[in-house]
C-alpha cells in the first residue's frame, strides 16, 4: 500500500497524517483536541519504511532526537577537553605521559591514559562531528521534501475537522461585506489570497519554512570546508624557530622556500623614550615592562633548481620584511605571523688565559658555542687547544663528563693550554663557575671573560585555501538563521459552512503577533475575533 | 520507487561515509612516516669526517645501512661499537654504513669518533635536513636499505649487535 485516497479525492503519501489538500484528519477524526501542525502532518518516509539496513541506518539519523543527543555529546566532549590544557599547548621538551601525571596527579594521568590530550584530533570526536553532519544532511532531506510537498499541495477548501481542530478558530455571521473588507485588508498586509468557490485561503511567509534548511546547507558546507583542510596542500599550520642568523627550510613549503633570520627585537615602552602624558600609564606596570613591539627581520629566498637534502640549494632572494605581530610576511598562499621569541641564548664565550701568580691576562679567546673553533692562536708562544667540548654539561651515571642536550644551556669545555713557560701544555676543564686541575699543579688557568648571547623567533606557517568556503557556509548558515527568524508563515483560512462563517488561523512561530495582525485585517467588520485555545487554557 | 529510494538513501550515505573515512585516513594514516617501508629512500648527500662526499644514489647495488645519532644519546653511544665491529665483517660483502649525526659540533663528533674509533663513514647532518627528510623522531633511528635504493626496515632504540647482525645479512646484496 504506497497511497492513501482522502475523501476530498487527493491521494496522500502512507504515513500523512491529515490530507494534503483538504487537511482531513486520518486518524481520530472526531477528536476535538488541537490538531499537530509539525511538518503540515506529511508522512517521513523514514519512519514508514524502514526495511533494509540502510533504511535502518537512515532512520536512526534521521531522528531529531538522535540528532541532539550527538549535539549533547559532542559539547560535552569539547568541554573537557577545556579542563587541562592540549598535548600542543604544552610546555615544549616536556613529556606529556609523564607532564600530566606531575602537574596534575591521578587526574591528570587518568586524562592522559584516557587520550583526552589530544582530544580534538582524535578519532572519536572526529567522527562525533561527522555523525552531526550526516545527522543533519538526512534529518533535513527527510523533512524538507515532504514538507516542501505537502505545502505545495495544500487546497484551499478544508475539511472542517481540520478548521475546527486549528489553534486558532472562531465562528461568526458575517456578512458578504465584511468578509470583502477582510480580503482587502488580507491583500493590504501582503498576504496571498486565494479563493475557491467562496472559500478563501490568505498565506504569506511560507519562505520563513525553508529557513532551517538554509542554515543546514549552510552547516554542511562549513562541515565540508573544515574537512578540506585535511586534503593535502589545503592547509598547513606549522611553526618555525630561528637564531639570529640561521637560514632555515620554510616548513610546508616542500623545500621550494627558506627564510633567513637577520634580528630578532624586542621593544619596551619606557619613560625615557614616550610623551610624558604616558608615565602615569607606565608606571602602573613599571618602566619598560611593556612590550611595544615584536619583530623579525626576516629574508625570504627560494631554492633554485633540484635540492639534494643535505647540501645547501641555490638561493635567489624573494624579499627581505620586518614580521611585526599581526603584520606577516605574505608569499604565494603562505604568511608567516609572529609568535614566540626567547631571548638571550647562548652563542659566543670570551675567555682569557691567565698566569695564576701574577694575574696577567691573555687573550680573550672567542668560543663560537654553535661550532667552535680548535685552535686558538693568542701570539708570543701563547696558544689554547679545545680538546672536548659539552654544550650542555653534566656529569652521567658514571661520572663522565657529558652532554644532555646540543643546545649550549651549560657550556663547558676541556682547553690544553701551551705558553712560553709550559711548552707541554696544561690541561684544565672548565665550566660555569667550575675549574677543575687534574693534577691541581697548573700554572695558568682559563677565566671568564664575557658572552655573546643571541635571539631566537618562533613564526608560525600559515596557509589555508579553505577560508572563503568557511566564510560561504556562514554567510548561507546566516542567511538560512534570519529567514526563518525574522519571517513568520501564517495562514488565515475563512470557509462557509452552515450558513456561518468559520475563521482559522495558524502560523509557525509568534502567535501575539499573528492574533494582533488579524484583529487589524478584521477591523471595519463586526466579525469577532477568532479565540486562541491555547491561551484560553492558560488563563482557565 | 521502493528501488529509487533505495540507491538514493545508499548513494547519500555512501558520500556522507566516504567524507567520514578520507578524513580520519587523512589525519591518522598519512604523514606519520615520512620515509615508507618498500618504497625508494630519499637520496642525500653530504661530507663525512675525512672530507670525502657521500651521496645514497651512488651506493646503489650495495646495501646501506643508515643511522640517525647523537653523542648525548647515550642508546647511540651504546649501539656504536657494535656498527663498528659489523662495518669491518661486511664491508666486503657489499655493505655500506653511514652514520649522520644530528647537527653537532665538530669537535665532539670529533672526539666521540676518536674515543670509540669508528671506522664506518660518519657526517653532520647540518640543519637536520636529512634527518627531517627522513622523518626521523626519536634517536638512534637506523634504516635499511638494499641493493636497489629501496627502504627495508626502520628500527628505533638500540639493538644489539646480534640483532643489527641478522638486519644486516638480509640486505647483503645476491
Amino acid at each position: 500500500m504506497e497511497h492513501v485516497k482522502c475523501q476530498c479525492g487527493h491521494v496522500n503519501p502512507v504515513g500523512t497524517f491529515f490530507c494534503e489538500a483538504c487537511g482531513k484528519p486520518f486518524q481520530h477524526e472526531e477528536s476535538a483536541s488541537l490538531l499537530d501542525m509539525k511538518y503540515e502532518g506529511s508522512a517521513r518516509r523514514s519512519i514508514t519504511y524502514n526495511k533494509t539496513l540502510v533504511d535502518k541506518v537512515w532512520s536512526f539519523f534521521s531522528s531529531v532526537k538522535v540528532g541532539i543527543w550527538l549535539i549533547v555529546v559532542t559539547l560535552v566532549a569539547s568541554a573537557i577537553g577545556t579542563v587541562l590544557p592540549q598535548e600542543m599547548y604544552l610546555p615544549p621538551a616536556v613529556t606529556p605521559s609523564e607532564y600530566y601525571a606531575d602537574q596534575y596527579g591521578v587526574f591528570g594521568k587518568m586524562y592522559y591514559d584516557l587520550g583526552f590530550n589530544n582530544l580534538y584530533s582524535s578519532w572519536w570526536y572526529m567522527i562525533l562531528l561527522a555523525s552531526i553532519g550526516i545527522s543533519l544532511v538526512i534529518c533535513s532531506l527527510d523533512r524538507v521534501v515532504p514538507l516542501y510537498k505537502a505545502l505545495k499541495n495544500q487546497g484551499v477548501t478544508r475539511h472542517r475537522s481540520f478548521l475546527k481542530r486549528q489553534r486558532l478558530f472562531g465562528v461568526s455571521s458575517a456578512t458578504t461585506e465584511d468578509i470583502t473588507i477582510i480580503q482587502e485588508n488580507l491583500i493590504k498586509r501582503r498576504y496571498h489570497v486565494r479563493i475557491e468557490n467562496e472559500n478563501i485561503l490568505a498565506e504569506k511567509g511560507r519562505f520563513s519554512r525553508w529557513g532551517p534548511y538554509v542554515n543546514h546547507i549552510g552547516l554542511i558546507i562549513f562541515l565540508f570546508g573544515a574537512m578540506l583542510r585535511f586534503v593535502p596542500g589545503m592547509y598547513v599550520d606549522e611553526a618555525i624557530w630561528l637564531r639570529e642568523g640561521e637560514t632555515k627550510e620554510i616548513p610546508g613549503t616542500d623545500g621550494k622556500y627558506y627564510l633567513k633570520n637577520e634580528k630578532f627585537i624586542k621593544e619596551v615602552y619606557s619613560k625615557e623614550e614616550e610623551d610624558k602624558v604616558f608615565d602615569e600609564a607606565i608606571d602602573r606596570v613599571g618602566n619598560s615592562m611593556i612590550p611595544k613591539n615584536y619583530q623579525t627581520n626576516a629574508v625570504l629566498y627560494e631554492a633554485v633548481g633540484s635540492t639534494v637534502a643535505g647540501q645547501e640549494p641555490k638561493m635567489k632572494k624573494v624579499t627581505d620584511y620586518k614580521i611585526r605581530v599581526n603584520d606577516p610576511l605574505k608569499f604565494e598562499s603562505f604568511a608567516l605571523y609572529q609568535t614566540d621569541y626567547k631571548e638571550g641564548e647562548l652563542s659566543k664565550m670570551f675567555l682569557h688565559l691567565e698566569d695564576k701568580t701574577t694575574s696577567e691576562k691573555y687573550g680573550p679567546i672567542e668560543v663560537n658555542l654553535a661550532n667552535p673553533e680548535e685552535k686558538y692562536d693568542l701570539g708570543n708562544g701563547y696558544r689554547v687547544e679545545l680538546l672536548s667540548y659539552f654544550p650542555d654539561f653534566y656529569f652521567d651515571e658514571e661520572g663522565k663528563p657529558s652532554t644532555k642536550t646540543k643546545v649550549p644551556n651549560n657550556p663547558a669545555f676541556v682547553f690544553k693550554m701551551f705558553t712560553p713557560t709550559t711548552p707541554d701544555g696544561e690541561v684544565s676543564f672548565v665550566a660555569i663557575r667550575q675549574n677543575i686541575e687534574p693534577a691541581g699543579t697548573n700554572k695558568y688557568k682559563m677565566t671568564f671573560a664575557g658572552i655573546e648571547t643571541r635571539n631566537a623567533t618562533a613564526l608560525t606557517v600559515r596557509k589555508d585555501l579553505t577560508l572563503w568556503i568557511l566564510a560561504l557556509g556562514g554567510t548561507i548558515f546566516m542567511i538560512g538563521v534570519i529567514q526563518g527568524m525574522y519571517w513568520n508563515h501564517r495562514r488565515i483560512w475563512m470557509q462557509r459552512i452552515d450558513g456561518e462563517w468559520w475563521i482559522a488561523g495558524h502560523t509557525n512561530k509568534n502567535w501575539y503577533g499573528f492574533r494582533n495582525e488579524i484583529e487589524k485585517v478584521l477591523s471595519g467588520t463586526d466579525v469577532p475575533q477568532p479565540e486562541d485555545k491555547v491561551l484560553i487554557e492558560k488563563i482557565s | 520507487m521502493k528501488k529509487n529510494r533505495f540507491v538514493f538513501r545508499t548513494v547519500i550515505l555512501l558520500i556522507l561515509v566516504g567524507a567520514l573515512a578520507f578524513t580520519l585516513y587523512q589525519n591518522f594514516f598519512t604523514e606519520t612516516e615520512k620515509v615508507e617501508i618498500g618504497k625508494e629512500a630519499p637520496d642525500f648527500l653530504v661530507t663525512d669526517m675525512n672530507g670525502s662526499k657521500i651521496s645514497l644514489s651512488d651506493l646503489q647495488g650495495k646495501g646501506v645501512l643508515l643511522n640517525f645519532w647523537g653523542t648525548w644519546c647515550k642508546p647511540c653511544e651504546k649501539e656504536m661499537p657494535y656498527m663498528n665491529e659489523l662495518y669491518a665483517s661486511y664491508k666486503e660483502k657489499g655493505i655500506e654504513m653511514i652514520a649522520l649525526n644530528a647537527d653537532e659540533t665538530e669537535i665532539a663528533v670529533k672526539n666521540f669518533v676518536n674515543q670509540y674509533g669508528l671506522t664506518f663513514p660518519i657526517a653532520i647532518d647540518k640543519g637536520q635536513e636529512i634527518l627531517n627528510t627522513y622523518g626521523v623522531g626519536p634517536l638512534p633511528t637506523t634504516f635499511l636499505i638494499d641493493a636497489s635504493g629501496t627502504v627495508v626496515e626502520q628500527i628505533t632504540g638500540t639493538q644489539t649487535k646480534e640483532q643489527l647482525e641478522e638486519y644486516i645479512k638480509g640486505i647483503v646484496p645476491k
